[in-house]
């Protein structure tokens, strides 16, 4: 069933593809209103991994404190996409890629630009919660300190803030010098985000961040995703239908390395315009 | 085809349960048997190493043996024999036969001797026989005769105040000892040092051929310097032979069982006792006071008898020296091997050398010591910084920094692998997290994975300085001694004496078993020695193992 369905989805995608970005363009453009101007440009941006590709053409626009979802099945490039965002594929050995990405219409490998410097600017939280082996106070500062920030008052006002922002403070506020690897799973990722926006970050990248949660410790996350919205950008990756649903403003839907869709969420989940977006999200595959 | 032969059916093709014989997994058998005999070897030799070890130091009471008129076992002409008993064996014609130790080996010569058990007439254990430790031939064991005190006069011994004379004297004979020694090493040691150098800069004034006036000058300055000098070592000199006069002015007399009488000077006395006396609380007693003197004591004869203080100090001073040469090398390769390098063809083969590396002879890192270390390295310092003092070298020639850089270069396989495998063992996930948190690579190195793998490496360090700390062959080639002079570490500027020759416990264990003249009077010291060394051993290993359960608990994600 998968295989027939791919097979003819390359067939048609390779007459449509260039029609198919235009399509998706026009109508990012079309929602207008919650667009303003585009922050992060993905421009017919392909990745391979080897001689493997794992990213077709893929045009995107992502708006400014919007929530971005992106869905799609296992190994459809989402995550690939997020990671090029904050050049961790650079750790990749064999990656390479063409086209850009820009970020407020600034080339991400312009050779001048600091990688260390954008990482500064965009915050990312794991699907496995990846606390490090230190105290809690010390995980959450831990990109102030590295930048070299070493001013008590600030350090102590980033760790109440993010912790605040990240509803963690409440819990373990009274154990902030204790190690961080005593908390429950729910906590830690919600310390890796309080760690990602320490910083303060204009993008917040996410991936997958409840697929290792439990119901509850999701609610949790996505209700601070909603809370953190009105300062930050945020991209998600997520396998979780409902859950994109749930907390994105728009949502663009992957199949294969290609963007099938991108759209307000609400009209992507209610009225899809692909075959492939209706057959994913109905749950006919995937 | 009805039920039942459906059923049959069934039952012929699954086996049911009654027909199944448990069977036993044989293999457990043979892979307990491997760890069996391991566990057997270790036990034992730790057991002989640990009961001989500690046995030395029990006090072991003394008996008098009459051996028949007719013997031939008789030591100068008398058929008594009083010692203790060392080891009782059957000799292969099946006759029995005790080995005593008899000591006094001043008078006769020896201080072991095998009587055959049916020669032998009575044993008794006289109350009144003693035990003397002396400076010099090993102990004497005799019955004690009498005290002379000079200027106090004579106190016949088996009395109290004999008893109580005596233990005041030896006691104030070791008082007098540790002042000569101040006086020998300490005082006139820095006058040594002071007129060292002011040959030297004799020397390097005198080595002109022509000179002016000012340094004429300080010429004459150098010599009236040295006269002082010279003169205040005379008095110090003449105070220590005044001292060791002192010492041995008063005497002990005592009878050996053999018949022979002997003086011998309280100041060669170190202590006296009367094993058949002890009660188990008083060898107890005695039993720590021998351990501690083996720990606390400088060596005597020729190694043989004393304590192991300096070899001990050396092992402890060299292993550390090692470890800090090693850990900050090996890790370092490790990171960069690991964290850095593109993995590829040329780092496995780095990879594979490392590893060989391990396996190469000990001996040959101790050649390549003395030839790149000492020879090159030692002696383009000494062209450099010590060009007066030359021929005599400073460091181009064994001490204890090449010994321990010899021996870091010996180990530093074992940290590189282990610390790799430590360094492979972090999360991808952490170095992530760090940086996407905006860390470059070495801030996440150094924040991150080397505190993670810190377990790890410390498992590396330990290993290295387990076989570092028992290395003895490259050691003879770079700086190991019989008997050094002086520690490693003093209160003499600047304290820290890198150049300085060393003792090594493993080398001791060596030169006492086969290179001292009387190896059946070292093998108790032989024991004792390896016993310690294997302490010493798993002492610095239980340190590291503490540290690393530590480091553990606090980063509880690593995977070690």
């Amino acid at each position: 069933m998968f295989l027939l369905l791919d097979e003819k989805k390359t067939n048609t995608k390779r007459d449509t593809g260039q029609s198919m970005t235009i399509e998706v363009e026009k109508r990012v453009s079309t929602n207008k209103q919650e667009l303003n101007k585009p922050f992060i440009q993905f421009k017919d941006f392909n990745f391979f991994y080897g001689a493997k590709q794992a990213l077709f053409d893929v045009n995107l626009n992502i708006p400014e404190k919007k929530v971005t979802a992106l869905i799609g099945p296992s190994g459809c490039g989402k995550s690939t996409l997020l990671r090029s965002v904050n050049r961790m594929n650079d750790l990749v050995d064999v990656a390479t890629h063409t086209g850009d990405i820009l970020v407020k219409e600034q080339s991400l490998f312009d050779p001048m630009l600091e990688v260390i410097s954008l990482r500064k600017r965009i915050g990312m939280v794991f699907q496995k919660s990846n606390p490090f082996p230190k105290s809690i106070y010390e995980n959450v500062i831990y990109s102030l300190r590295v930048a070299g920030c070493n001013k008590k008052s600030i350090l102590d006002e980033a760790v109440e803030t993010s912790l605040k922002a990240s509803a963690l403070w409440d819990e373990v506020k009274d154990r902030l010098h204790e190690s961080a690897l005593g908390l429950s799973g729910g906590q830690m990722q919600r310390l890796c985000i309080a760690r990602a926006i320490a910083n303060k970050p204009e993008i917040l990248l996410m991936d997958e961040p409840c697929s290792a949660l439990d119901p509850i410790a999701t609610a949790k996350i996505e209700e601070l995703i909603f809370e953190l919205k009105n300062e930050f950008s945020i991209v998600i990756v997520t396998h979780n239908m409902q859950q994109a649903a749930r907390v994105s403003d728009l949502t663009g839907f992957f199949l294969l390395g290609k963007l099938i869709e991108f759209g307000r969420t609400e009209t992507l989940f209610t009225n899809p315009n692909e075959k492939e977006t209706q057959d994913y999200i109905t749950g006919r595959f995937g | 085809m009805n039920l039942t032969t459906i059923k049959n059916k069934q039952t012929s093709k699954t086996p049911s349960f009654n027909n199944v014989k448990a069977k036993g997994e044989p293999y457990v058998w043979l892979t307990a048997m491997g760890l069996g005999v391991g566990l057997l070897m270790v036990v034992l030799l730790l057991g002989v190493i640990a009961i001989n070890g500690i046995s030395v130091f029990w006090p072991k009471k003394l008996v008098e043996i009459t051996l028949t008129e007719q013997s031939d076992m008789k030591i100068n002409g008398s058929n008594k024999i009083a010692g203790h008993i060392s080891k009782k064996q059957i000799r292969k014609n099946g006759k029995k036969e005790w080995q005593l130790y008899v000591g006094n080996k001043d008078v006769y010569g020896f201080s072991f001797k095998f009587v055959d058990k049916d020669k032998i007439v009575s044993v008794e254990r006289p109350k009144n026989i003693m035990s003397i430790e002396r400076l010099e031939y090993g102990d004497a064991i005799g019955v004690p005769l009498w005290l002379k005190v000079k200027n106090v006069g004579e106190f016949a011994a088996g009395t109290k105040e004999f008893d109580r004379r005596l233990k005041t004297l030896i006691k104030g004979s070791h008082q007098l000892w540790a002042h000569i020694k101040q006086i020998e090493k300490k005082e006139i040691g820095k006058i040594n040092r002071q007129m060292q150098s002011l040959a030297l800069k004799k020397k390097v004034i005198g080595s002109k051929k022509e000179f002016d006036l000012v340094e004429k000058d300080k010429l004459f300055a150098l010599d009236n310097k040295i006269e002082l000098l010279q003169r205040d070592y005379q008095i110090l000199a003449q105070q220590a032979q005044d001292l060791r006069v002192k010492v041995n002015e008063h005497t002990l007399g005592y009878r050996l069982v053999t018949g022979e009488e002997k003086v011998l000077p309280i100041g060669h006395i170190i202590h006296t006792v009367y094993p058949n006396k002890l009660n188990v609380w008083q060898q107890t007693k005695l039993f720590f006071y021998d351990i501690w003197h083996f720990l606390a004591d400088d060596p005597r004869e020729a190694n043989t008898e004393g304590g192991v203080f300096p070899a001990i100090f050396g092992t402890f001073v060299m292993t550390v020296l090692m470890s800090m040469a090693v850990t900050p090398f090996g890790v370092l390769a490790a990171i960069y091997l690991r964290e850095y390098a593109k993995q590829g063809l040329f780092v496995r083969c780095v990879r594979i050398s490392v590893n060989n590396l391990a396996g190469v002879p000990s001996i040959v890192f101790g050649v390549f010591g003395l030839g790149f270390f000492i020879y090159f390295v030692g002696g383009t310092l000494d062209q450099i910084f010590f060009k007066s003092s030359l021929p005599t070298p400073t460091f181009g020639t064994g001490g204890i920094f090449w010994a321990s850089l010899t021996l870091a270069l010996m180990t530093v396989p074992v940290v590189i692998v282990s610390t790799e495998e430590a360094l492979a063992a972090v999360s991808q996930g952490s170095r992530e997290g760090s940086l996407a948190c905006g860390a470059s690579k070495w801030q996440t190195i150094q924040r991150v994975i080397l505190p993670a793998s810190a377990p790890g490496i410390l498992t590396g360090l330990i290993l290295a300085m387990a076989r570092g700390a028992g290395e003895v062959a490259p050691l003879m080639l770079v700086g190991v001694v019989k008997l050094a002079p002086s520690l490693p570490l003093d209160s003499v500027a600047p304290f820290v004496h890198l150049d300085r020759k060393f003792m090594h416990l493993g080398f001791h264990i060596y030169d006492l078993g086969f290179q001292s003249p009387d190896s059946e009077a070292a093998k108790p010291m032989v024991f004792a020695t390896t016993f310690l060394l294997i302490v010493l051993v798993v002492l610095l290993n239980l340190a590291a193992i503490i540290i690393r359960e530590r480091l553990r608990r606090r980063y509880a994600t690593s995977a070690f």
